[in-house]
């Protein structure tokens, strides 16, 4: 049973659109569009948020797609591709979801340049999620942000390879 | 006057490096020697006392300063024509044939009271005189700085700069792996001897920057999960966080009068430079624009500050008056170029320059603007120039490790300091005095 309710929450694709006033209270105020692609029992759910779809389990589920957690971006940029949009979205959902739940965003780079430039350079890339997030109707309250900058590496090494895998936003979930 | 000073730096020596082995946590290695290096004698030294040999070896300190300059190049041990250790036992001609510009010779007594008397002279071997000696009395612990400051008199005398051999450098370690680093902030004297553990640390430190008067350090610290600066006293260890605002608190950078500081906050929605008044902690803040503005050093006049900001599109310098006001751009070569420090004499900046995949060390002349290039690694970073302008110190990677390396000015000479252990970076030489 575990396994369908998984497998229904995998599937279905809620898009919460934020709308002027969503950002206090969330309750019958936003539209939500239910898109349930390939869902095995053609997905369904009832109410904005309704309380079992992103249950706290879903976090510890390596096949939610919350299990992703890592953005990557390209040198010196900041810029949000579209399948990692996607991917905020749904941490967004949950987020928006269960508003007691807070997050960490830390921003990397990779070690090339000036350190304290990375630092920057960082805080610039979580701030990017950030707002991608707020946009989602996150509330701020739920989100911090730390740059690392070249501090804190994913990977070691000299190459695209290593730089590729430390140049990146990591979505911490607290309390978890 | 310079006895005394010896004498009260001594006591504070003792204090900190009483439990310290006394060896090079870094290990020096020239790498690029330079053409026409004044070559020089450095005799060992007489020793009266107790045991058969001094407990410092200072014509050895000497002679390794002299060499790690560049502009001397001392006659090994092995070569030594004779070994006087008073003036009247040098026979100038002896030291002709091996060729050799000066002569230093000395000797060291001990004394009642763990005191040592160390006397020197320097010799011109052509003319056949004397051009300087000294007679100092300093206690045990002072030794090695005597013999630093020993060099310092011989450089200068026959260079006519002011030498940095009685310095210290600031630097950062980790070691560990990836995903459990430790991170160590030290000091050691700038041959490598004597390092003293400022703080430790599992999360990252950065950004080390001494105060003029060469007793404090302000640092970054994410030990709380976050970046907050600290100001830390090096003679007690005490020390007080600066600030801790939301986001990054970053690039501490010390005012010439030592009251302020500049230093980078994001609190007002993106990095700006701002100072900060240390007496009462009052901020100002100097840039107002979206882009990333950090990195501040001030202009030794203490007038100007000069940052690096990406308002252009890519990081360059900038200039802007310490007060606040219009900010103008600097560097004009090239799409990157960040991480700026002043010589000591304002009229030269080194930065961070990358081109064609690589990040190198340049010079520029702020007058004329022409820069050029003195390193040739491919990630080298965190230049800092030695307090009389003649060197700079920044970090690299050799063989996948980090580690520290110096270039002169004039980029002729190389060397490299390495950690026999874990990875070097962040080099900061102290101001004289130290």
């Amino acid at each position: 049973m575990k396994c369908n309710i998984s497998r229904l929450i995998a599937a279905g694709l809620i898009l919460v659109l934020a709308g002027c006033s969503s950002k206090g209270g969330p309750q019958g105020d936003v539209a939500v569009e239910d898109r349930s692609a390939d869902g095995e029992n053609g997905a369904v759910t009832s109410g904005a948020y309704g309380s079992g779809d992103f249950s706290s389990y879903s976090l510890n589920d390596p096949n939610s797609p919350l299990a992703r957690r890592v953005i990557y971006f390209d040198y010196d940029s900041s810029e949000i591709s579209s399948s990692d949009q996607d991917l905020l979205m749904q941490h967004s959902g949950y987020l928006v979801a269960n508003p007691v739940q807070r997050i960490t965003l830390e921003g990397h780079t990779d070690e090339r340049g000036s350190r304290e430039y990375n630092i920057a350079l960082g805080d610039r890339r979580a701030q990017a999620v950030e707002r991608v997030m707020e946009l989602n109707g996150v509330l701020p309250e739920q989100i911090s942000v730390v740059s690392y900058g070249e501090e804190k590496p994913a990977a070691e090494g000299h190459s695209e390879a290593v730089w590729r895998l430390n140049r990146r936003v990591e979505i911490v979930y607290q309390g978890q | 006057m310079t006895e005394k000073i010896l004498r009260k730096l001594g006591l504070i020596l003792l204090l900190l490096a009483a439990a310290q082995p006394v060896h090079a946590a870094l290990t020096i290695e020239i790498t690029q020697g330079i053409e026409g290096a004044i070559p020089i004698a450095v005799v060992p030294m007489g020793w009266r006392g107790a045991g058969s040999i001094a407990p410092e070896n200072i014509s050895a300190i000497v002679a390794a300063d002299l060499n790690r300059s560049g502009r001397f190049e001392s006659l090994p041990d092995s070569d030594l024509v004779a070994h006087p250790t008073e003036g009247t036992q040098v026979q100038f001609q002896n030291w002709r044939m091996v060729n050799v510009d000066n002569l230093v010779i000395g000797r060291i007594e001990e004394k009642a009271g763990q005191q040592y008397n160390v006397q020197f002279q320097l010799f011109d071997v052509f003319r056949g005189n004397q051009l300087t000696g000294y007679s100092f009395t300093v206690g045990r612990g002072e030794l090695r700085r005597l013999a630093h400051h020993i060099s310092d008199l011989i450089y200068e005398k026959l260079t006519g700069e002011r030498g940095a051999f009685n310095t210290q450098i600031a630097y950062i370690t980790t070691s560990g792996s990836t995903a459990n680093k430790t991170y160590t902030l030290l000091v050691a004297d700038s041959d490598g001897y004597n390092p003293q553990t400022i703080l430790t640390s599992q999360e990252p430190l950065m950004s080390p920057a001494w105060s003029p008067d060469g007793g404090r350090l302000a640092y970054v610290s994410f030990e709380s999960k976050t970046a907050q600066i600290f100001v830390q006293e090096l003679s007690t260890g005490t020390r007080r966080k600066l600030v801790s605002f939301k986001g990054i608190n970053g690039a501490p950078a010390w005012s010439p009068d030592g009251r302020s500081l500049a230093l980078t906050l994001s609190r007002d929605g993106n990095p700006e430079i701002y100072t900060i008044d240390l007496k009462n902690n009052s901020l100002k803040r100097l840039t107002s624009n979206a882009a990333i503005d950090t990195e501040p050093v001030w202009t030794p006049d203490g007038r100007s500050i000069i940052f690096t900001s990406d308002r252009g599109g890519s990081p360059q310098l900038y200039r802007i008056p310490a007060g606040g006001g219009q900010a103008r751009r600097i560097t004009y070569e090239g799409n990157y170029n960040a991480g700026a420090d002043i010589s000591p004499d304002g009229r030269k900046i080194a930065m961070v320059q990358g081109a064609g995949g690589a990040y190198r060390i340049a010079v520029m002349d702020l007058g004329s603007g022409n820069t050029r290039v003195l390193t040739d690694g491919r990630l080298d970073e965190s230049p800092s120039f030695s307090p009389n302008g003649s060197m700079i110190i920044y970090a690299t990677d050799v063989g996948n490790r980090g580690v520290l390396a110096a270039v002169s000015v004039d980029g002729r000479f190389k060397q490299r300091l390495s950690l026999q252990a874990g990875n070097v970076r962040e080099p900061v030489w102290s101001p004289f005095g130290r």
